[in-house]
């Protein structure tokens, strides 16, 4: 049976699993009490259940559970990791090297830390979307405290070569960061196999609720320290103030221990419905995949149809289809998606792009559905494009002196 | 961000997509708008000389929902009009009838844009200077 709408913005955030909703829902009234609570039962009770999810929450990623921050989600594990690390190590050097297709959460706080005297050197991506790891060795100085690279980027699924990177970063004693949203719970990540020191990862890209998220901190080599960044009760091992969101975490624990139990039969699934996606559309003509198709999320598809705009272009399914376009069409800004223009793509392509993020609750009556209502948008609004026109015309759009505002 | 109904309407049922043979004299073509930018419009008007009214007029767009909507609805306004009438068209009213949010007004200023391109290629065509505009700036 064809449910409708469809939804295949997963990149943005999942459905929770029922059986995380189940879980949590005695934290909100039988067992409402304060983790922080040493001296009654309500307390303790709270506290075994953080305990409990901290442990699945550890068990993910490979990592011990002592390990685990729990903050209220990847924006706050970013700037906590990142600022955090900053100060922490601010008698070693202040320099950081990030990429220029990371998330707004890691290159605004990578921006914040300019004003604040720091050096950023933000490297370019190869037009598959992966960072360079020779040019990265090479930006490594003297007065280099961090690595900053995403595990798994958001809008075109492209996977970082972690484990040369942290290789790299280990050579020469320098932490490495990862914001890992879209990576942990759909592919393997594991903390020492990776050799990754820090990492930001969240509950609600992960069928787990919203509001709740982790920040790794390794205990041995190194012992990481981050400086915390909200003043308070010391929670946490003294780097997240804040009495801990019981429900939240014991929800996160949950869904963590479901995308351990389940991610490699979820994977497997999805990647052959992302390619059966893939292959119908890529049929159309001039149409695109963005970044790498090797190293690449299992169910991630960003596919640009040129000559046709990505918000006209959802607007002809979007009460039945959820997805995303790297067109700013909505933004004031006019600018298209930054990511899809690091990986070199002209404005024009950015503009055309949609991204589809497949999740745990994606049919193949879904993606076939899809792969019918896209097909025909594109055809009918092509018939009403005058890029296309000129196109078959064999006229050269690039030769046209566009009046741009 | 929720389109007006007249938006999707313009949308699903857009009126007068086409081309009009640009070679004609009696034909004005406007080219707006930069594949760069996201949108593009062509408008097109076909001009009876005697009376000067615009007896057809066509467009192809490559944009948003709401600049497919203003092109098109642009085209029904045209027709029926002296070109004199179609001049003072302004974005404004496009923005009216389609309850445009702020963020979308760029597309009502690309379609009259689209409409002065016509009309003045259409009066270089035939020998009259072409006519000055203001710029609207919004975009």
């Amino acid at each position: 049976m064809l449910k409708l709408p469809i939804y295949l913005d997963n990149n943005a955030t999942t459905p929770m699993d029922p059986r995380v909703l189940e879980a949590m829902i005695p934290y909100f009234t039988e067992h409402f009490g304060n983790a922080a609570s040493r001296n009654h039962p309500f307390g303790w009770e709270a506290e075994e259940a953080v305990d409990y999810a901290r442990e699945q929450v550890a068990k993910l990623i490979g990592a011990d559970p002592k390990e685990i921050i729990f903050t209220s989600g990847a924006t706050e594990g970013d700037n906590l990791g990142i600022k955090g690390v900053y100060e922490m190590y601010a008698s070693k050097g202040n320099h950081i090297i990030t990429c220029t297709t990371e998330h707004k959460a890691v290159l605004d706080t990578c921006k914040h830390i300019e004003q604040l005297g720091g050096e950023v050197t933000y490297l370019p991506v190869a037009a598959n979307g992966l960072v360079d790891v020779t040019a990265l060795e090479a930006a490594i100085k003297p007065t280099t405290i961090l690595i900053a690279i995403m595990y798994a980027n958001n809008e075109i699924g492209v996977v970082q070569p972690v484990k040369e990177i942290t290789a790299i970063a280990k050579k020469h004693g320098v932490l490495f960061f990862s914001d890992a949203v879209q990576a942990v719970g759909k592919i393997p990540v594991d903390v020492n196999a990776d050799g990754i020191d820090i990492m930001a990862f969240t509950a609600h890209k992960m069928y787990g609720p919203k509001g709740i998220g982790a920040l790794y901190v390794r205990r041995k080599n190194p012992r990481v320290k981050v400086t915390a960044q909200m003043d308070g009760g010391g929670h946490e091992r003294g780097m997240r103030s804040g009495t801990l969101n019981v429900p939240g975490i014991v929800g996160f624990g949950k869904a963590c221990e479901l995308a351990r139990l389940e991610m490699v039969a979820d994977a497997e699934r999805l990647s052959k419905l992302r390619d059966k996606l893939e292959v119908a559309l890529t049929q159309i003509d001039e149409s695109y995949v963005n970044g790498s198709t090797e190293h690449r999320l299992p169910h991630v598809a960003n596919i640009s149809f040129k000559y046709v705009e990505g918000e006209g272009l959802m607007m002809g399914f979007n009460k039945t289809i959820a997805l995303s376009s790297g067109s700013a069409c909505t933004s004031a800004s006019l600018e298209p998606s930054y990511v899809l223009k690091a990986l070199g793509l002209g404005d024009d392509l950015a503009h055309s792009s949609l991204r589809f993020g497949l999740g745990r609750f994606t049919t193949d009556e879904q993606i076939d559905y899809t792969i019918k209502a896209v097909t025909d948008t594109v055809l009918k609004l092509r018939e009403m494009s005058p890029l296309w026109e000129m196109f078959k015309e064999g006229v050269d759009i690039d030769s046209i002196e566009w009046a741009h505002h | 961000m929720a389109y007006s109904e007249k938006v999707i309407d313009h949308y699903s049922n857009p009126k007068n997509v086409g081309t009009l043979d640009k070679a004609k004299k009696n034909v004005g073509t406007g080219l707006v708008g930069a594949p760069e930018c996201g949108d593009v419009m062509r408008l097109q008007i076909e001009v009876d000389d005697a009376s000067g009214i615009i007896t057809d007029a066509k467009f192809k767009t490559f944009g948003c929902g709401s600049a497919i909507a203003s092109s098109s609805l642009a085209t029904e306004w045209l027709k029926g009009k002296t070109v004199d009438q179609a001049v003072t068209i302004d974005n404004m009213d496009l923005v009216e009838e389609l309850n445009l949010p702020p963020v979308k007004i760029h597309c009502s200023v690309l379609a009259e844009d689209a409409i002065k391109a016509a009309i003045n290629d259409y009066r270089t065509k035939n020998g009259l200077e072409a006519l000055q505009f203001e710029e609207k700036g919004v975009h």
